[in-house]
Protein backbone atom coordinates (compact mmCIF):
# COMPACT_ATOMS: atom_id res chain seq x y z
CA UNK A 1 0.00 0.00 0.00
CA UNK A 2 1.02 3.70 -0.72
CA UNK A 3 -0.84 5.13 1.97
CA UNK A 4 1.00 6.62 4.89
CA UNK A 5 4.03 7.98 2.50
CA UNK A 6 4.91 11.26 3.23
CA UNK A 7 5.73 13.23 -0.08
CA UNK A 8 4.10 12.09 -3.43
CA UNK A 9 5.32 13.30 -6.81
CA UNK A 10 2.54 13.85 -9.24
CA UNK A 11 3.37 15.31 -12.77
CA UNK A 12 1.93 16.28 -15.41
CA UNK A 13 3.04 15.26 -18.91
CA UNK A 14 0.37 16.19 -21.50
CA UNK A 15 -1.17 19.57 -21.12
CA UNK A 16 -3.66 19.85 -23.89
CA UNK A 17 -5.15 17.99 -26.74
CA UNK A 18 -2.90 17.95 -29.32
CA UNK A 19 0.72 18.32 -27.34
CA UNK A 20 3.72 16.18 -27.70
CA UNK A 21 3.85 12.81 -26.65
CA UNK A 22 7.57 13.42 -25.68
CA UNK A 23 6.23 15.27 -22.05
CA UNK A 24 4.78 11.91 -21.12
CA UNK A 25 7.74 9.53 -22.19
CA UNK A 26 10.63 11.67 -20.96
CA UNK A 27 8.80 12.24 -17.12
CA UNK A 28 8.60 8.10 -17.41
CA UNK A 29 12.52 7.78 -17.80
CA UNK A 30 14.65 10.84 -16.49
CA UNK A 31 13.82 10.58 -12.57
CA UNK A 32 11.88 9.29 -10.41
CA UNK A 33 7.44 9.52 -10.23
CA UNK A 34 4.73 8.55 -8.51
CA UNK A 35 1.77 10.24 -10.86
CA UNK A 36 1.52 10.65 -14.53
CA UNK A 37 -1.39 13.05 -15.09
CA UNK A 38 -2.50 13.68 -18.74
CA UNK A 39 -4.76 15.92 -20.31
CA UNK A 40 -6.55 15.18 -23.77
CA UNK A 41 -9.67 17.60 -23.57
CA UNK A 42 -10.24 20.56 -25.12
CA UNK A 43 -13.66 22.52 -25.30
CA UNK A 44 -13.97 21.45 -29.02
CA UNK A 45 -12.56 18.10 -28.43
CA UNK A 46 -15.99 16.51 -26.95
CA UNK A 47 -18.24 17.29 -29.85
CA UNK A 48 -15.49 15.77 -32.68
CA UNK A 49 -15.61 12.82 -30.24
CA UNK A 50 -19.16 12.68 -29.74
CA UNK A 51 -19.45 13.14 -34.07
CA UNK A 52 -16.71 9.71 -34.38
CA UNK A 53 -18.36 7.92 -31.75
CA UNK A 54 -21.92 8.67 -34.17
CA UNK A 55 -19.72 7.09 -37.03
CA UNK A 56 -18.27 4.26 -35.14
CA UNK A 57 -19.01 3.02 -31.91
CA UNK A 58 -15.86 2.24 -30.77
CA UNK A 59 -14.29 5.89 -31.30
CA UNK A 60 -14.86 8.90 -29.52
CA UNK A 61 -11.84 8.56 -26.92
CA UNK A 62 -8.16 9.99 -27.69
CA UNK A 63 -6.64 7.75 -29.50
CA UNK A 64 -2.66 9.17 -28.86
CA UNK A 65 -3.37 8.02 -25.19
CA UNK A 66 -3.28 4.30 -26.53
CA UNK A 67 -0.14 4.91 -28.19
CA UNK A 68 1.18 6.65 -25.39
CA UNK A 69 0.54 3.40 -23.03
CA UNK A 70 2.10 1.15 -25.66
CA UNK A 71 5.23 2.88 -25.68
CA UNK A 72 5.82 3.83 -21.63
CA UNK A 73 4.08 0.71 -20.35
CA UNK A 74 7.80 -1.35 -19.48
CA UNK A 75 8.71 1.80 -17.68
CA UNK A 76 5.67 2.27 -15.95
CA UNK A 77 5.15 -1.14 -14.31
CA UNK A 78 8.98 -1.31 -13.40
CA UNK A 79 8.90 2.08 -11.34
CA UNK A 80 5.23 1.60 -10.13
CA UNK A 81 3.69 4.52 -12.26
CA UNK A 82 -0.01 4.82 -11.78
CA UNK A 83 -1.69 7.42 -15.05
CA UNK A 84 -4.33 9.45 -14.56
CA UNK A 85 -5.89 10.30 -18.16
CA UNK A 86 -9.02 12.10 -19.46
CA UNK A 87 -8.17 10.40 -22.60
CA UNK A 88 -11.77 8.53 -21.82
CA UNK A 89 -13.20 11.67 -24.20
CA UNK A 90 -17.16 10.68 -24.32
CA UNK A 91 -16.60 6.87 -24.95
CA UNK A 92 -14.44 6.09 -21.45
CA UNK A 93 -14.48 1.80 -21.89
CA UNK A 94 -13.85 1.67 -25.72
CA UNK A 95 -10.80 3.50 -24.34
CA UNK A 96 -10.46 1.03 -21.68
CA UNK A 97 -10.66 -1.61 -24.51
CA UNK A 98 -8.23 -0.44 -26.43
CA UNK A 99 -6.17 -0.08 -22.68
CA UNK A 100 -6.73 -3.72 -21.81
CA UNK A 101 -5.54 -4.87 -25.76
CA UNK A 102 -2.00 -2.94 -25.11
CA UNK A 103 -1.76 -4.68 -21.62
CA UNK A 104 -2.83 -8.09 -22.88
CA UNK A 105 -0.06 -7.56 -25.95
CA UNK A 106 2.66 -6.67 -23.60
CA UNK A 107 1.76 -9.65 -21.51
CA UNK A 108 0.97 -7.52 -18.26
CA UNK A 109 -1.86 -9.31 -16.46
CA UNK A 110 -3.31 -7.82 -12.84
CA UNK A 111 -3.04 -4.40 -13.99
CA UNK A 112 -6.15 -2.21 -13.15
CA UNK A 113 -7.90 -0.11 -14.50
CA UNK A 114 -10.77 2.10 -14.12
CA UNK A 115 -13.12 4.15 -15.46
CA UNK A 116 -14.58 7.04 -14.47
CA UNK A 117 -18.14 8.16 -15.59
CA UNK A 118 -20.94 10.23 -14.85
CA UNK A 119 -20.11 13.37 -16.43
CA UNK A 120 -21.63 12.65 -20.39
CA UNK A 121 -25.11 13.91 -19.90
CA UNK A 122 -26.18 14.69 -23.65
CA UNK A 123 -28.47 11.42 -23.33
CA UNK A 124 -30.30 12.66 -20.27
CA UNK A 125 -30.55 16.45 -21.28
CA UNK A 126 -34.42 16.51 -21.82
CA UNK A 127 -34.76 14.82 -18.63
CA UNK A 128 -32.83 16.90 -17.01
CA UNK A 129 -34.79 20.05 -18.24
CA UNK A 130 -37.90 18.90 -17.36
CA UNK A 131 -36.22 18.91 -13.66
CA UNK A 132 -36.12 22.34 -13.87
CA UNK A 133 -32.68 22.69 -15.21
CA UNK A 134 -32.70 25.55 -17.61
CA UNK A 135 -28.48 25.55 -18.69
CA UNK A 136 -28.70 29.33 -19.02
CA UNK A 137 -25.27 30.84 -20.76
CA UNK A 138 -22.89 31.84 -17.98
CA UNK A 139 -22.19 34.47 -20.11
CA UNK A 140 -25.27 35.41 -22.42
CA UNK A 141 -27.72 34.34 -19.73
CA UNK A 142 -29.84 33.16 -22.49
CA UNK A 143 -31.76 29.70 -21.98
CA UNK A 144 -30.23 26.46 -23.19
CA UNK A 145 -33.88 25.58 -25.09
CA UNK A 146 -32.85 28.50 -27.89
CA UNK A 147 -30.12 26.45 -29.12
CA UNK A 148 -31.15 22.54 -27.77
CA UNK A 149 -32.00 21.00 -31.22
CA UNK A 150 -27.84 21.63 -32.38
CA UNK A 151 -26.44 20.50 -28.96
CA UNK A 152 -23.97 18.01 -30.02
CA UNK A 153 -22.27 17.17 -26.43
CA UNK A 154 -22.55 18.31 -22.94
CA UNK A 155 -20.31 16.90 -19.93
CA UNK A 156 -20.17 17.99 -16.47
CA UNK A 157 -16.83 19.29 -15.11
CA UNK A 158 -16.20 16.31 -12.33
CA UNK A 159 -14.11 17.03 -9.54
CA UNK A 160 -11.03 15.12 -8.16
CA UNK A 161 -13.14 12.58 -5.34
CA UNK A 162 -14.06 10.00 -8.26
CA UNK A 163 -10.59 9.40 -9.27
CA UNK A 164 -9.28 9.02 -5.62
CA UNK A 165 -11.71 6.29 -5.51
CA UNK A 166 -10.45 4.38 -8.46
CA UNK A 167 -7.33 5.06 -7.34
CA UNK A 168 -8.57 3.66 -3.49
CA UNK A 169 -9.53 0.61 -5.44
CA UNK A 170 -6.72 -0.20 -7.05
CA UNK A 171 -6.45 1.34 -10.38
CA UNK A 172 -2.86 2.04 -12.12
CA UNK A 173 -4.49 3.66 -14.98
CA UNK A 174 -7.50 5.64 -14.45
CA UNK A 175 -9.83 6.95 -17.47
CA UNK A 176 -11.96 9.67 -17.00
CA UNK A 177 -13.95 11.70 -19.43
CA UNK A 178 -14.55 15.55 -18.97
CA UNK A 179 -13.61 16.44 -15.53
CA UNK A 180 -11.59 19.75 -14.07
CA UNK A 181 -7.79 19.65 -15.13
CA UNK A 182 -6.75 20.68 -11.62
CA UNK A 183 -8.57 17.34 -10.90
CA UNK A 184 -6.53 15.07 -12.28
CA UNK A 185 -3.50 16.03 -9.73
CA UNK A 186 -5.59 16.93 -6.87
CA UNK A 187 -7.31 13.10 -6.47
CA UNK A 188 -4.02 10.67 -5.92
CA UNK A 189 -2.99 13.65 -3.09
CA UNK A 190 -6.80 12.68 -1.67
CA UNK A 191 -6.12 8.87 -2.32
CA UNK A 192 -2.67 9.06 -0.56
CA UNK A 193 -3.48 11.56 2.28
CA UNK A 194 -7.11 10.30 2.82
CA UNK A 195 -8.32 14.16 2.51
CA UNK A 196 -11.87 14.57 3.26
CA UNK A 197 -14.27 16.83 1.36
CA UNK A 198 -14.20 18.79 4.10
CA UNK A 199 -10.05 19.60 4.14
CA UNK A 200 -10.36 23.10 2.92
CA UNK A 201 -6.81 24.33 2.92
CA UNK A 202 -5.65 20.76 1.84
CA UNK A 203 -8.38 20.66 -1.11
CA UNK A 204 -7.60 24.12 -2.40
CA UNK A 205 -3.78 23.84 -2.03
CA UNK A 206 -4.08 20.48 -4.62
CA UNK A 207 -6.07 22.77 -6.77
CA UNK A 208 -3.71 24.98 -6.58
CA UNK A 209 -0.56 22.46 -7.13
CA UNK A 210 -2.80 21.51 -10.60
CA UNK A 211 -3.46 24.91 -11.54
CA UNK A 212 0.59 25.08 -11.96
CA UNK A 213 0.93 21.71 -13.92
CA UNK A 214 -2.23 21.97 -15.95
CA UNK A 215 -0.49 23.31 -18.79
CA UNK A 216 3.10 21.60 -18.77
CA UNK A 217 6.01 23.09 -19.65
CA UNK A 218 4.31 26.34 -19.32
CA UNK A 219 5.32 26.77 -15.69
CA UNK A 220 8.93 25.60 -16.17
CA UNK A 221 9.67 28.10 -18.77
CA UNK A 222 7.58 27.55 -21.68
CA UNK A 223 5.84 30.75 -23.02
CA UNK A 224 7.96 33.02 -20.76
CA UNK A 225 8.23 36.52 -20.87
CA UNK A 226 11.89 36.87 -20.43
CA UNK A 227 12.02 33.99 -23.37
CA UNK A 228 16.09 34.57 -23.62
CA UNK A 229 16.85 33.86 -20.05
CA UNK A 230 15.38 30.31 -20.19
CA UNK A 231 18.03 27.53 -21.01
CA UNK A 232 18.11 24.55 -23.38
CA UNK A 233 13.92 25.26 -24.45
CA UNK A 234 14.27 21.70 -26.80
CA UNK A 235 14.20 20.27 -23.51
CA UNK A 236 12.45 21.98 -21.48
CA UNK A 237 11.60 19.76 -17.91
CA UNK A 238 8.18 18.72 -17.26
CA UNK A 239 6.74 19.70 -13.95
CA UNK A 240 6.62 18.03 -10.76
CA UNK A 241 4.44 18.68 -7.68
CA UNK A 242 6.16 17.35 -4.70
CA UNK A 243 3.16 16.68 -2.27
CA UNK A 244 2.87 16.70 1.52
CA UNK A 245 -0.09 15.67 4.09
CA UNK A 246 -0.52 19.65 5.45
CA UNK A 247 -0.88 20.89 2.04
CA UNK A 248 2.62 21.94 1.32
CA UNK A 249 4.17 21.54 -2.20
CA UNK A 250 7.06 21.96 -4.02
CA UNK A 251 6.96 22.85 -7.86
CA UNK A 252 9.99 21.10 -9.67
CA UNK A 253 11.61 19.16 -12.46
CA UNK A 254 13.76 16.30 -12.64
CA UNK A 255 17.61 17.29 -12.91
CA UNK A 256 19.09 17.65 -16.18
CA UNK A 257 16.12 18.87 -17.82
CA UNK A 258 16.05 22.42 -19.86
CA UNK A 259 13.71 25.48 -18.32
CA UNK A 260 13.81 26.63 -15.40
CA UNK A 261 11.42 26.84 -12.02
CA UNK A 262 11.87 29.73 -10.16
CA UNK A 263 8.83 32.26 -8.65
CA UNK A 264 8.41 34.12 -11.86
CA UNK A 265 8.10 31.15 -14.38
CA UNK A 266 5.85 29.53 -11.37
CA UNK A 267 3.56 32.88 -11.10
CA UNK A 268 3.59 33.01 -14.84
CA UNK A 269 1.40 29.89 -14.81
CA UNK A 270 -0.55 30.79 -11.58
CA UNK A 271 -1.62 34.09 -13.30
CA UNK A 272 -2.66 32.57 -16.54
CA UNK A 273 -6.76 31.85 -17.25
CA UNK A 274 -7.12 32.57 -13.28
CA UNK A 275 -10.10 34.67 -13.19
CA UNK A 276 -10.97 36.46 -10.07
CA UNK A 277 -7.82 34.64 -8.13
CA UNK A 278 -9.84 35.09 -4.79
CA UNK A 279 -12.92 32.66 -6.01
CA UNK A 280 -11.09 30.11 -8.43
CA UNK A 281 -14.06 28.06 -8.16
CA UNK A 282 -13.96 23.87 -8.68
CA UNK A 283 -16.33 21.16 -7.59
CA UNK A 284 -14.33 19.79 -4.83
CA UNK A 285 -13.17 23.66 -3.23
CA UNK A 286 -12.77 27.20 -3.98
CA UNK A 287 -9.22 27.64 -4.26
CA UNK A 288 -8.30 31.44 -2.87
CA UNK A 289 -5.41 32.18 -4.77
CA UNK A 290 -4.34 35.57 -3.04
CA UNK A 291 -3.85 33.32 0.11
CA UNK A 292 -0.32 31.92 -0.03
CA UNK A 293 3.44 32.41 -0.41
CA UNK A 294 5.93 31.59 -3.22
CA UNK A 295 9.47 30.73 -1.60
CA UNK A 296 12.41 29.47 -3.97
CA UNK A 297 14.11 27.05 -1.65
CA UNK A 298 16.55 25.47 -3.91
CA UNK A 299 17.68 25.55 -8.08
CA UNK A 300 14.64 24.79 -9.54
CA UNK A 301 12.05 24.17 -6.40
CA UNK A 302 9.49 26.60 -5.61
CA UNK A 303 7.66 26.14 -2.53
CA UNK A 304 3.58 26.49 -1.97
CA UNK A 305 2.47 26.92 1.57
CA UNK A 306 -0.71 28.65 3.45
CA UNK A 307 -3.53 27.55 0.61
CA UNK A 308 -6.62 28.54 1.58
CA UNK A 309 -10.00 27.06 0.56
CA UNK A 310 -13.44 28.00 0.94
CA UNK A 311 -16.74 25.49 0.82
CA UNK A 312 -17.64 23.91 -2.64
CA UNK A 313 -20.75 25.21 -4.93
CA UNK A 314 -23.77 23.01 -4.96
CA UNK A 315 -23.53 23.45 -8.83
CA UNK A 316 -21.41 21.49 -11.55
CA UNK A 317 -19.82 23.60 -14.26
CA UNK A 318 -21.88 22.30 -17.33
CA UNK A 319 -19.63 22.51 -21.09
CA UNK A 320 -21.66 21.73 -24.18
CA UNK A 321 -21.39 22.27 -27.74
CA UNK A 322 -23.35 22.96 -30.38
CA UNK A 323 -23.74 23.32 -34.03
CA UNK A 324 -23.26 26.91 -35.04
CA UNK A 325 -22.72 28.06 -38.66
CA UNK A 326 -20.12 27.76 -40.98
CA UNK A 327 -16.58 29.75 -41.64
CA UNK A 328 -13.98 29.98 -44.22
CA UNK A 329 -10.07 31.63 -43.97
CA UNK A 330 -7.74 31.42 -46.44
CA UNK A 331 -4.89 33.25 -46.90
CA UNK A 332 -2.27 34.64 -49.59
CA UNK A 333 1.32 36.05 -49.51
CA UNK A 334 1.88 39.14 -50.92
CA UNK A 335 5.28 40.69 -51.27
CA UNK A 336 6.58 43.99 -52.10
CA UNK A 337 7.09 46.62 -53.27
CA UNK A 338 4.18 47.86 -52.05
CA UNK A 339 2.98 44.86 -50.01
CA UNK A 340 0.21 46.46 -47.70
CA UNK A 341 -1.30 48.63 -50.47
CA UNK A 342 -1.32 45.28 -52.55
CA UNK A 343 -2.75 43.27 -49.78
CA UNK A 344 -5.59 46.09 -49.39
CA UNK A 345 -6.48 46.17 -53.36
CA UNK A 346 -6.62 42.33 -53.08
CA UNK A 347 -8.80 42.36 -50.05
CA UNK A 348 -11.43 44.70 -52.23
CA UNK A 349 -11.26 42.75 -55.21
CA UNK A 350 -12.27 39.66 -53.68
CA UNK A 351 -15.08 41.67 -52.17
CA UNK A 352 -15.93 42.64 -55.19
CA UNK A 353 -16.13 39.83 -57.54
CA UNK A 354 -18.30 38.37 -54.75
CA UNK A 355 -20.81 41.44 -55.10
CA UNK A 356 -20.99 41.09 -58.22
CA UNK A 357 -21.82 37.31 -58.24
CA UNK A 358 -24.68 37.93 -55.60
CA UNK A 359 -22.55 37.45 -52.63
CA UNK A 360 -22.59 40.06 -49.76
CA UNK A 361 -21.03 40.29 -46.39
CA UNK A 362 -21.65 42.47 -43.80
CA UNK A 363 -18.52 43.33 -41.65
CA UNK A 364 -19.31 40.98 -38.89
CA UNK A 365 -19.25 38.19 -40.90
CA UNK A 366 -16.37 39.01 -42.53
CA UNK A 367 -12.09 38.87 -42.10
CA UNK A 368 -9.78 41.32 -43.54
CA UNK A 369 -6.26 40.64 -41.88
CA UNK A 370 -3.15 42.06 -43.12
CA UNK A 371 -0.77 39.65 -41.07
CA UNK A 372 2.42 41.07 -40.63
CA UNK A 373 1.26 44.72 -40.20
CA UNK A 374 0.32 44.90 -36.96
CA UNK A 375 -2.89 42.56 -36.76
CA UNK A 376 -2.52 40.87 -32.86
CA UNK A 377 -1.62 44.54 -31.81
CA UNK A 378 -3.43 46.47 -33.64
CA UNK A 379 -3.36 50.13 -32.42
CA UNK A 380 -0.04 49.67 -30.34
CA UNK A 381 2.38 50.43 -32.68
CA UNK A 382 4.94 53.04 -32.96
CA UNK A 383 3.97 55.33 -35.68
CA UNK A 384 7.76 55.03 -37.27
CA UNK A 385 7.22 51.44 -37.55
CA UNK A 386 8.76 50.48 -40.92
CA UNK A 387 6.01 48.64 -43.36
CA UNK A 388 6.54 45.29 -43.54
CA UNK A 389 8.35 43.65 -46.79
CA UNK A 390 5.65 41.51 -47.33
CA UNK A 391 2.41 40.81 -45.86
CA UNK A 392 0.17 37.87 -45.73
CA UNK A 393 -3.91 38.26 -46.87
CA UNK A 394 -5.92 36.44 -44.66
CA UNK A 395 -9.26 36.57 -45.51
CA UNK A 396 -12.45 34.82 -44.29
CA UNK A 397 -16.37 34.45 -43.87
CA UNK A 398 -18.76 32.98 -41.48
CA UNK A 399 -22.69 32.89 -41.25
CA UNK A 400 -25.64 30.16 -41.12
CA UNK A 401 -25.74 29.80 -45.03
CA UNK A 402 -22.79 27.09 -45.73
CA UNK A 403 -23.29 27.40 -49.83
CA UNK A 404 -22.17 31.55 -48.91
CA UNK A 405 -19.71 30.65 -46.93
CA UNK A 406 -18.30 28.25 -49.26
CA UNK A 407 -18.68 30.47 -52.21
CA UNK A 408 -16.43 32.90 -50.83
CA UNK A 409 -13.52 30.17 -50.97
CA UNK A 410 -13.17 30.10 -54.64
CA UNK A 411 -12.32 34.04 -55.00
CA UNK A 412 -9.37 34.06 -53.23
CA UNK A 413 -7.00 31.81 -55.23
CA UNK A 414 -7.52 33.55 -58.70
CA UNK A 415 -5.86 36.70 -57.17
CA UNK A 416 -2.40 35.13 -58.09
CA UNK A 417 -3.16 35.55 -62.29
CA UNK A 418 -5.86 38.48 -61.92
CA UNK A 419 -4.23 41.12 -59.21
CA UNK A 420 -1.50 42.99 -58.69
CA UNK A 421 1.68 41.35 -59.18
CA UNK A 422 3.46 39.58 -56.34
CA UNK A 423 0.68 37.37 -55.00
CA UNK A 424 1.68 33.69 -53.92
CA UNK A 425 1.60 31.06 -51.46
CA UNK A 426 -1.71 29.58 -52.23
CA UNK A 427 -0.28 25.76 -52.06
CA UNK A 428 -3.93 25.19 -49.82
CA UNK A 429 -5.78 25.59 -52.44
CA UNK A 430 -9.17 26.97 -52.33
CA UNK A 431 -10.53 27.23 -48.71
CA UNK A 432 -13.40 24.97 -47.79
CA UNK A 433 -16.43 25.55 -45.48
CA UNK A 434 -16.07 23.93 -41.71
CA UNK A 435 -18.67 24.02 -39.24
CA UNK A 436 -18.34 26.52 -36.27
CA UNK A 437 -18.62 24.57 -33.24
CA UNK A 438 -20.14 27.19 -30.30
CA UNK A 439 -19.65 26.10 -26.95
CA UNK A 440 -22.23 26.71 -24.47
CA UNK A 441 -21.35 27.09 -20.48
CA UNK A 442 -24.22 26.44 -17.97
CA UNK A 443 -24.15 25.28 -14.48
CA UNK A 444 -26.29 22.53 -13.01
CA UNK A 445 -27.64 20.76 -9.35
CA UNK A 446 -24.61 18.64 -8.03
CA UNK A 447 -26.93 16.21 -6.88
CA UNK A 448 -28.68 15.23 -10.19
CA UNK A 449 -25.36 13.52 -11.21
CA UNK A 450 -24.29 10.60 -10.48
CA UNK A 451 -20.62 9.20 -11.07
CA UNK A 452 -19.54 5.72 -11.35
CA UNK A 453 -15.98 3.85 -11.01
CA UNK A 454 -15.46 1.03 -12.28
CA UNK A 455 -12.24 -1.27 -12.20
CA UNK A 456 -11.13 -3.71 -14.08
CA UNK A 457 -8.40 -6.13 -14.32
CA UNK A 458 -6.00 -6.84 -16.99
CA UNK B 1 9.60 61.28 -15.23
CA UNK B 2 11.33 58.67 -17.75
CA UNK B 3 8.46 57.04 -20.53
CA UNK B 4 9.51 53.15 -20.32
CA UNK B 5 7.28 50.38 -21.87
CA UNK B 6 5.70 48.62 -19.26
CA UNK B 7 7.89 45.02 -20.32
CA UNK B 8 10.11 47.33 -18.20
CA UNK B 9 8.68 46.71 -14.75
CA UNK B 10 6.58 43.87 -15.50
CA UNK B 11 6.35 40.43 -17.06
CA UNK B 12 3.09 38.63 -18.14
CA UNK B 13 0.79 36.11 -19.32
CA UNK B 14 -2.43 35.41 -21.67
CA UNK B 15 -4.82 33.20 -22.66
CA UNK B 16 -8.50 32.53 -23.26
CA UNK B 17 -11.25 32.46 -21.18
CA UNK B 18 -14.88 32.48 -22.93
CA UNK B 19 -15.16 34.96 -25.68
CA UNK B 20 -12.37 37.31 -23.87
CA UNK B 21 -8.90 36.66 -22.95
CA UNK B 22 -7.28 36.94 -18.91
CA UNK B 23 -4.16 39.09 -19.03
CA UNK B 24 -2.01 38.34 -15.84
CA UNK B 25 0.89 41.47 -15.27
CA UNK B 26 3.76 39.94 -13.10
CA UNK B 27 5.49 43.00 -11.40
CA UNK B 28 9.03 42.43 -11.68
CA UNK B 29 9.52 44.39 -7.86
CA UNK B 30 7.58 45.27 -4.54
CA UNK B 31 8.05 48.94 -5.81
CA UNK B 32 7.08 48.14 -9.17
CA UNK B 33 3.65 46.69 -7.97
CA UNK B 34 2.95 49.11 -5.93
CA UNK B 35 3.69 51.67 -8.63
CA UNK B 36 1.17 49.44 -10.98
CA UNK B 37 -1.59 48.99 -8.48
CA UNK B 38 -1.74 52.69 -8.40
CA UNK B 39 -1.59 53.51 -12.21
CA UNK B 40 -2.27 50.79 -14.42
CA UNK B 41 -6.22 50.86 -13.79
CA UNK B 42 -8.84 48.90 -15.81
CA UNK B 43 -9.49 52.09 -17.67
CA UNK B 44 -5.76 52.46 -18.76
CA UNK B 45 -5.97 48.58 -20.09
CA UNK B 46 -9.56 49.54 -21.87
CA UNK B 47 -8.06 52.78 -23.95
CA UNK B 48 -4.71 50.91 -24.68
CA UNK B 49 -6.37 47.55 -26.41
CA UNK B 50 -8.89 49.76 -27.68
CA UNK B 51 -8.72 48.29 -31.37
CA UNK B 52 -8.49 44.43 -29.62
CA UNK B 53 -11.16 44.44 -26.84
CA UNK B 54 -14.73 45.40 -27.51
CA UNK B 55 -16.02 44.75 -24.26
CA UNK B 56 -15.24 45.76 -20.73
CA UNK B 57 -12.26 45.69 -18.63
CA UNK B 58 -12.03 44.03 -15.23
CA UNK B 59 -8.89 44.17 -12.65
CA UNK B 60 -8.06 41.81 -9.95
CA UNK B 61 -5.27 42.34 -7.57
CA UNK B 62 -3.16 39.21 -6.29
CA UNK B 63 -1.02 41.00 -3.61
CA UNK B 64 1.15 37.64 -2.76
CA UNK B 65 2.14 37.08 -6.01
CA UNK B 66 2.37 40.81 -7.13
CA UNK B 67 0.37 39.93 -9.85
CA UNK B 68 -2.57 42.48 -11.33
CA UNK B 69 -5.17 40.56 -13.50
CA UNK B 70 -7.39 41.79 -16.20
CA UNK B 71 -10.19 40.35 -17.95
CA UNK B 72 -10.93 41.56 -21.17
CA UNK B 73 -14.44 40.89 -22.05
CA UNK B 74 -15.03 40.50 -26.09
CA UNK B 75 -11.45 40.77 -27.43
CA UNK B 76 -11.24 37.43 -29.37
CA UNK B 77 -13.46 38.28 -32.05
CA UNK B 78 -16.25 35.62 -31.27
CA UNK B 79 -14.17 33.03 -29.49
CA UNK B 80 -13.81 29.42 -29.19
CA UNK B 81 -14.67 28.27 -32.73
CA UNK B 82 -16.46 31.13 -33.97
CA UNK B 83 -13.82 33.28 -34.31
CA UNK B 84 -11.89 34.30 -37.36
CA UNK B 85 -9.17 35.64 -36.33
CA UNK B 86 -5.14 34.86 -36.08
CA UNK B 87 -4.98 35.20 -32.19
CA UNK B 88 -8.48 33.28 -31.07
CA UNK B 89 -6.89 32.65 -28.03
CA UNK B 90 -5.77 35.53 -26.66
CA UNK B 91 -2.07 34.03 -26.37
CA UNK B 92 -0.31 37.35 -27.72
CA UNK B 93 -2.19 39.81 -25.26
CA UNK B 94 -0.04 39.47 -22.76
CA UNK B 95 3.14 40.76 -25.00
CA UNK B 96 0.55 43.61 -26.30
CA UNK B 97 0.18 44.58 -22.75
CA UNK B 98 3.62 45.37 -22.65
CA UNK B 99 3.93 47.33 -25.07
CA UNK B 100 1.95 50.08 -23.33
CA UNK B 101 4.36 53.36 -22.40
CA UNK B 102 3.91 54.67 -19.07
CA UNK B 103 5.82 57.39 -17.21
CA UNK B 104 7.77 55.93 -14.14
CA UNK B 105 9.31 57.40 -11.42
CA UNK B 106 12.94 56.57 -11.49
CA UNK B 107 12.83 55.42 -7.55
CA UNK B 108 10.58 52.88 -8.96
CA UNK B 109 13.00 51.89 -12.04
CA UNK B 110 16.11 52.11 -9.49
CA UNK B 111 14.04 49.33 -7.47
CA UNK B 112 13.19 47.15 -9.90
CA UNK B 113 16.04 44.71 -11.66
CA UNK B 114 15.94 45.06 -15.58
CA UNK B 115 14.56 42.20 -18.11
CA UNK B 116 17.05 39.11 -18.15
Amino acid sequence: MTQGKEMVRVANGQGFWGDSILGAVRLTEEGPLDYLTLDYLAEVTMSIMQKLRSRDPKKGYATDFVALIDRILPRMVEKNIKVIANAGGVNPHACKDAIMAVLKKHGQTGIGVAVVEGDDILGQLDALMATGEEFRNMDTGELLRTVRSQVTSANAYLGAFPIAQALDQGAQIVITGRGTDPGLVLGPLIHEFGWKTSDLDQLAAGTVAGHIVECGVQCTGGNFTDWKSIPNMAMLGYPIIEAHRDGTFVVTKHDGTGGRVDRATVTHQLAYEMGDPARYITPDVIADFTSFELEEIGPDRVRVRGVRGLPATDTYKVSMSYEDGWKSVGQLTVSGPDALAKARLCSEVVWKRLEFDGYTYSPEERLVEYVGAGVCHAGMLPADTPEPAEVVLRLGVKGPDREKVARFGSELVPLVTSGPPGVTGFAGGRPKATEIIGFWPALMDKSKIETRVTLFQS
Amino acid sequence: MPVVSLSRIAQARSGDKGEGSNVGVIARSEEAYRFLKQHLTAEVVKAHFAQVNHGSVQRFEADNMRVLNFLLEDSLGGGGSASLITDAQGKTHGLAMLRLQMDVPQAVLDATPHPA
